[in-house]
């Protein structure tokens, strides 16, 4: 003890508060300007594709077909091909997702299997969209034969959805508490009665609010419909399962792939439209959350 | 009170059939992404071993020269994967910094209101489709942003554009997961620093963020995987030239943008360049969910460690 006292008795205990409180107000400023940066960001992004594509949104822009000639062209086709694509999706995933999600939370004991089934959830949320398409062309359209069809797409993006469904459903299940769980067992509920009359409506608002937020990124998903075909010019309104079909990403796709100005215009406005369908399902994933769990207390 | 008769026998009843029925549906539906793992690694072999038998995986894998369309063709995929990497680590630059900062503001500094408002705008970024980010690059970054700063040594098409979008749409997902890894360092730890006299940044800088390095790791290790893999955001602005460079200045070509270009063309599926896709798509997936899993395993591990 006494070999180390002359040691701190010369390194005296400076608290120098000034400057250590600085160094905390710097770095809070690097935190604030850092958000900030995120925001502008954000706001060029609006600026700049409202201000290019507020003048050509217009009645006949929603209610026609492409063109060659910027000025007469239209999205409906896609329009009608993107709401398609949405609800199918959503009719499929559903079930499907949270079927899974029940199993994975409610049932599954901690073995091997199922940690494996877990894990590759999470794994497969993060293979890139595009490796989708090539799966959806292999399997949809060619092995099952449905060609390159509204179907074979919406597929496709309800395989590259399910994972983000089922972790967003897990998510609701796991939030439920176990009270709850125990309640339905003490009154002599078998497992599914539990899980069906206690735990489901219980996780409901947090379920459908995934699923609408996984519709919206079903409707602004490109990648994967280049690969299964939704690349055609198409002025007719989409037929599930016969013809061709194009939904309003890859209408912006191909129209921002030109150089002229008039086609990044209508490319915007396309994008203008997008963001509203996309608010337009935020606000009502919002109003379900809110209406669901009005009667919701723990 | 009286017992109704066989409420005894309810007790030792083997469960319902109905009950194993539901279980084996549910158990049915949560197969279905296992599946879809195992089918996409199917095709991809499948597919890329047929490739594989007309060019040798060794000029594949060590190629430098990329030329898929133009007499003579070469197979090196070194410059597609240059120009992913390139893309993604600029992205980096920009997200890891800027996603981090805003971790740390939002776990340790921010109070319930300011999250309210900050959690939306992060939310409402990551909900932007990557055709918009793409548009955006093409349109703003590069003619507005670029070209005052570096002037003709820009092209239209070039890597930087591309990369700092890339970094805009991964930001988002760098400080969500940041934020949780914050969030689950215990509060006794901050409670032991700030007693010890430590002011909040120390705290942060000392305790919090070593505490929470694996969780900050997992989330840049993932968002590095998303950045590869990002397609559309990529594709309008990085051009389609596969040239091998460092120079974020030129334009290049990234994995994910030459796959579009083969299967936009008129390219015959029996050909050779549609054959190559699958070869691009099955290095990008190995790469990719490599990384996913290193991430995912790194999350699971800090989770454990602190609940």
């Amino acid at each position: 003890m006494s070999a180390t006292s002359p040691a701190i008795a010369q390194t005296r205990f400076e608290p120098r508060l000034m400057r250590r409180k600085l160094s905390g107000t710097v770095f809070l400023g690097l935190c604030l300007a850092a958000i900030g940066v995120l925001l502008i960001a954000l706001l060029m992004l609006l600026v700049d594709v409202f201000g290019r594509g507020w003048p050509w949104l217009d009645g006949a822009f929603l209610t026609g077909a492409p063109s060659r000639r910027p000025a007469a062209a239209g999205i409906l086709p896609a329009l009608v091909g993107s709401l398609e694509i949405g609800l199918i999706v959503g009719a499929l995933t559903f079930p499907i997702g949270v079927a899974a999600a029940i199993y994975l939370q409610e049932y599954a004991r901690d073995d091997l299997v199922n940690r494996l089934l877990r894990t590759n959830i999470s794994n497969l949320a993060g293979v890139p969209s595009i490796i989708y398409g090539i799966f959806g062309l292999a399997l949809f359209v060619r092995a099952l034969s449905l060609g390159y069809t509204l179907l074979a797409g919406a597929l496709t993006l309800v395989l590259l959805i399910l994972p983000i469904v089922i972790l967003a459903s897990m998510e609701a299940l796991r939030a439920v508490p176990d009270s709850l769980r125990e309640g339905a067992y003490a009154l002599g509920a078998t497992r599914w009665q539990m899980v069906s009359g206690t735990v489901l409506p219980a996780a409901a608002p947090g379920i459908m609010t995934g699923i609408i937020l996984a519709m919206a990124r079903a409707i602004g998903e490109t990648a994967p419909l280049i690969l299964v075909g939704a690349v055609t010019f198409v002025t007719f309104l989409p037929n599930p399962v016969d013809g061709g079909y194009t939904v309003l990403p890859i209408q912006v796709f191909q129209w921002a792939s030109r150089p002229q100005a008039d086609f990044q215009g209508i490319a915007a406005a396309t994008i203008i439209v997008i963001l509203l369908v996309m608010v337009v399902l935020n606000a009502l994933a919002l109003f379900v959350r809110v209406r669901l769990s009005r009667h919701i207390q723990w | 009170m009286t017992m109704p008769a066989g409420a005894a026998g309810l007790l030792t009843r083997p469960p319902r059939r109905s009950e194993r029925v539901i279980e084996a549906s549910l158990f049915l539906a949560a197969t279905v992404g296992v599946l879809t793992t195992v089918g996409i690694v199917i095709v991809l072999t499948f597919e890329a071993l047929e490739f594989f038998r007309l060019v040798s995986p060794v000029a594949f894998f060590t190629g430098t020269v990329w030329s898929a369309s133009i007499e003579p063709l070469q197979w090196g995929v070194i410059p597609l994967a240059v120009g992913t990497l390139m893309v993604a680590l600029i992205g980096l630059v920009v997200a890891v910094p800027v996603g981090l900062l805003a971790a740390v503001y939002l776990a340790e500094y921010a109070s319930p209101r300011t999250r309210n408002l900050v959690k939306p705008m992060l939310e409402t970024i990551a909900g932007i489709p990557t055709i918009v980010l793409g548009f955006f690059a093409l349109n703003f970054v590069t003619p507005v942003l670029l070209k005052p700063l570096f002037g003709s040594g820009l092209g239209t098409f070039n890597a930087l554009a591309g990369g700092l979008v890339v970094g805009l749409l991964i930001t988002p997902l760098i400080a969500s997961l940041s934020e949780d890894a914050l969030r689950a360092v215990p509060r006794g730890l901050r409670e032991g620093a700030f007693a010890m006299g430590a002011t909040r940044w120390e705290v942060v800088r000392k305790v919090v963020l070593p505490a929470a390095l694996s969780g900050v790791m997992a989330s840049i290790i993932l968002a590095m995987s998303r950045a590869m893999g990002e397609t559309m955001a990529v594709v309008l602005a990085v051009g389609t030239n596969p040239q091998l460079t460092f120079d974020p200045l030129e334009s290049v070509q990234t994995m994910t943008a030459f796959i579009v270009q083969i299967s936009l063309g008129d390219t015959p599926q029996d050909s050779l360049q549609f054959k190559s896709l699958f070869a691009v798509a099955a290095t990008l997936f190995a790469l990719t969910f490599g990384l996913n899993v290193l991430g995912n395993r790194i999350v699971a591990r800090y989770r454990n460690a602190y609940s």
